[in-house]
């Protein structure tokens, strides 16, 4: 048996881990404890390092002052400032609104700008129908737009109002006749068929200067007004084939020119002319001379 | 009966628990060397694409991730005669084979080889309660075995069934959901001495490890170094280490005989250190070096530097032929086949339809050994490696490391002993009356 207290001077060397270090050992080896120490540890200190520094007010001062003068040192180089705002495609009163709307005081810096928000901006105004932003080399901000062309002026209770082709709004007028080069369109939900109403007015351009207008009736179907408070009354369904056969009528019979109020063709199979009162009466005088009797 | 039941249970529950956190070590405590394992389990192995068994006999549901040896201290015989040495040097190769594997390890298998280990043939046959052989009726006929007196501290290390009959038909591997009416077994049990497991078992806690299992280094040796049309046809395995030589006879892919002759390596290294008056370390490297079981002529010319350390010139400038050397080595060498062939002749090997004996462990690799063995053993001598296994390295592939290989294969997937079975219900001692008092609390 060995001595039971054996000294460390002894000089054997005893290969075997002490009790101590292999549970030591072990209990590194276990893996909650092993990540702890490759991740933990680095993390735990970094935050603490972290801490301490920005801890003390002048020092975290003075680290966002640094940050703020890297990022101008950056930011305002000649490269990237934006000196001018080019407006492309737009009329003197737009290219004004749209100075207006942006409000941008130059030199500024290109990061500071946000061409997807000033486009939005921009395509917020009436009258622009698309637009693009950019900076072009140079320090210029290029905005290209595409102005909304007005086809044809809407009279509603409101007001008088100018339409492009999409039916969406462009400028209100003072009157109508502000623009007599653009037909007239009228009744509620006229706007949302603007492009039906262009090619009634299109078809109706035989009519010449007898032509008034289209009126939305009923937010379903057209009336095609003409003077004299002659109207056709035009179906839902294929309209413009209805206004053909009423101006091949009017081209054979001269109809428009005789003294008929209202044209009806709302029922295709079954076309209704309404003549004036005062026709009337004259067709009925007509009928009694003549004693036909019937 | 029952406590050992319950206590091998408790190693299997121990064993299925390392299994699903993965990692497990392998404790081979032999007489010179402690060799650990650290084995990590990733889910079953997945056979070839033609459903064959792949190269390594579908053993590949683990990786050797550590491995380590170190020195044995404290070991005799294979069994632990200093405890303290002995878990000093569990700790050393424990410590090494976890650096290793950067994993902590938390259950371990170990085995060994001495304690006297003693084979019992048991059989029982029971009536078949139904006509179907269900895995209740297997625990029936399991318990119904009658266990021979094994005497007073003495353990239970292993009771595998070998095989079962149904009715006329014998040879069954597996008879479960087969039809018949008698079912018998027929059942080999090794019992050793239970103070060799309780050392080791305590050796091992203070390591602050837990025990997933034990085995006889016999068994386990024979699973890694026998290939598997051996194991089939009848073959033993002779585990030649360090302080005891084991004996183990397979067939059917069973073991069915077990044994130890106290005597190995280490006892010829003695026998040179104590003929030519030098150091153990001294003997252990001569004969590691140029030791030999034949002579021949220009042996006696070889001659060889024996060595010494005291500091007198002529003594340590002696040096010895080879042939007395090997005079020397042969007799104990002799000695220990001659023993072995004891034990075979007394477990009937003579009578299996095949003869293969295989040589494996450290002192297998003796030069010209298997020509000795194959005068003393019979003609159909070999000697046997382990079997490769995934990640081990290459320095823990020799004949010395097919007791912890066979481990590693017995941990991935152990064979069905008597206690993965069910107790069957009457067995229970002191059950009746908590079933009486269940059924009085069920229904009152």
């Amino acid at each position: 048996m060995q001595p039971l207290g054996r000294s460390r001077a002894q000089g054997t060397h005893d290969p075997a881990p002490s009790r101590l270090n292999y549970r030591m050992q072990r209990w590194l080896l276990t893996p909650g404890i092993r990540l702890g120490l490759r991740v933990g540890i680095p993390f735990c200190l970094c935050f603490a390092a972290a801490s301490g520094f920005l801890a003390n007010e002048t020092r975290r001062d003075a680290l966002t002052d640094f940050w703020a003068e890297l990022k101008a040192s950056v930011e305002e180089r000649p490269e990237f400032m934006v000196n001018l705002m080019a407006i492309d495609g737009a009329g003197e009163d737009l290219a004004e609104d749209i100075r207006e709307v942006v409000p941008l005081d130059f030199p500024v810096s290109s990061f500071d700008l946000d061409p997807e928000e000033i486009r939005a901006m921009i395509t917020g105004l009436d009258p622009v129908k698309t637009a693009t932003v950019r900076i072009r080399p140079g320090g210029i901000l290029q905005i290209d737009v595409t102005e909304r062309v007005p086809v044809v002026v809407w009279r509603t209770w409101d007001g008088v109002e100018m339409l492009d082709e999409t039916g969406a709004h462009v400028a209100d007028l003072p009157a109508r006749s502000a623009r007599p080069d653009l037909p007239l369109i009228v009744g509620r939900g006229a706007d949302k068929h603007v492009q039906q109403a262009l090619t009634l007015l299109a078809t109706a351009r035989p009519l010449g200067g007898r032509l008034r207008g289209v009126a939305r009736i009923g937010e379903r179907r057209w009336d095609v007004v003409l003077d004299r408070d002659q109207r056709i009354l035009l179906p839902e369904q294929n309209p413009v084939r209805a206004l053909e056969r009423v101006l091949a009528l009017n081209e054979v019979q001269d109809l428009l020119e005789r003294d008929v109020a209202v044209v009806d063709m709302r029922l295709g199979a079954r076309p209704t002319l309404r003549m004036s009162e005062v026709a009337v009466q004259e067709w009925w005088k007509v009928r009694k001379i003549n004693g036909s009797g019937q | 009966m029952t406590d050992l039941y319950q206590s091998q249970r408790a190693m299997r529950q121990m064993r299925r628990q390392a299994m699903q956190r993965g990692v497990v070590a392998i404790l081979d405590v032999g007489s010179s060397k402690i060799a650990c394992l650290v084995l990590r389990f990733d889910g079953t192995a997945k056979l070839s694409e033609d459903n064959s068994i792949g190269s390594l006999a579908g053993q590949s549901g683990f990786r050797v991730v550590g491995a380590a040896t170190t020195r044995s201290r404290g070991v005799q015989f294979g069994e632990i005669n200093a405890m303290q040495e002995t878990e000093r040097a569990i700790r050393t190769a424990l410590q090494a084979a976890q650096k290793m594997a950067e994993i902590r390890v938390d259950h371990v298998i170990a085995c060994f080889s001495g304690a006297n280990p003693r084979s019992y043939g048991l059989d029982a046959t029971v009536e078949l309660e139904g006509q179907v052989v269900t895995e209740n009726e297997i625990a029936r006929v399991l318990a119904d075995c009658d266990v021979p007196e094994y005497g007073a501290g003495r353990e239970v290390l292993h009771a595998q069934p070998v095989n079962f009959a149904l009715d006329n038909r014998s040879g069954l591997a597996d008879p479960r959901g087969q039809l018949g009416n008698m079912l018998s077994v027929d059942m080999h049990m090794m019992t050793v001495d239970a103070a060799a497991i309780q050392n080791l078992v305590h050796c091992i806690k203070r390591c602050d490890l837990e025990l997933a299992g034990i085995a006889s280094s016999a068994y386990v040796s024979g699973i890694s170094s026998l290939v598997e049309d051996e194991q089939e046809l009848g073959a033993a395995c002779i585990d030649m280490g360090g302080g005891s030589t084991s004996v183990s006879i397979f067939m059917k892919k069973h073991m069915i005989y077990a044994d130890s002759v106290r005597m190995g390596g280490n006892h010829v290294t003695s026998d040179i250190s104590m003929g030519l008056g030098v150091p153990m370390a001294n003997a252990e490297r001569i004969k590691t070096f140029c030791g030999g079981v034949h002579a021949t002529g220009a042996d006696d010319r070889d001659m060889i530097d024996i060595g010494g350390d005291t500091g007198d010139w002529e003594h340590d400038r002696r040096t010895v032929s080879r042939a007395e050397l090997i005079g020397i080595m042969r007799p104990r060498v002799e000695e220990i086949l001659e023993e072995v062939r004891a034990r075979l002749d007394a477990a009937g090997f003579d009578h299996l339809p095949s003869q293969q004996i295989v040589l494996t462990g450290g002192s297998s690799q003796i030069m010209g050994l298997d020509g000795l063995a194959s005068r003393i053993l019979g003609q159909q001598v070999r000697l046997g490696r382990p079997l490769r296994v995934h990640g081990l390295p290459q320095s823990a592939t020799g004949p010395g490391f097919s007791g912890a290989v066979g481990l590693s294969l017995f941990a991935a997937n152990p064979q069905d002993e008597w206690w993965d079975f069910a107790i069957p219900v009457d067995r229970y001692p002191a059950r009746s009356l908590k079933r009486a008092v269940k059924w009085f609390r069920d229904n009152w």
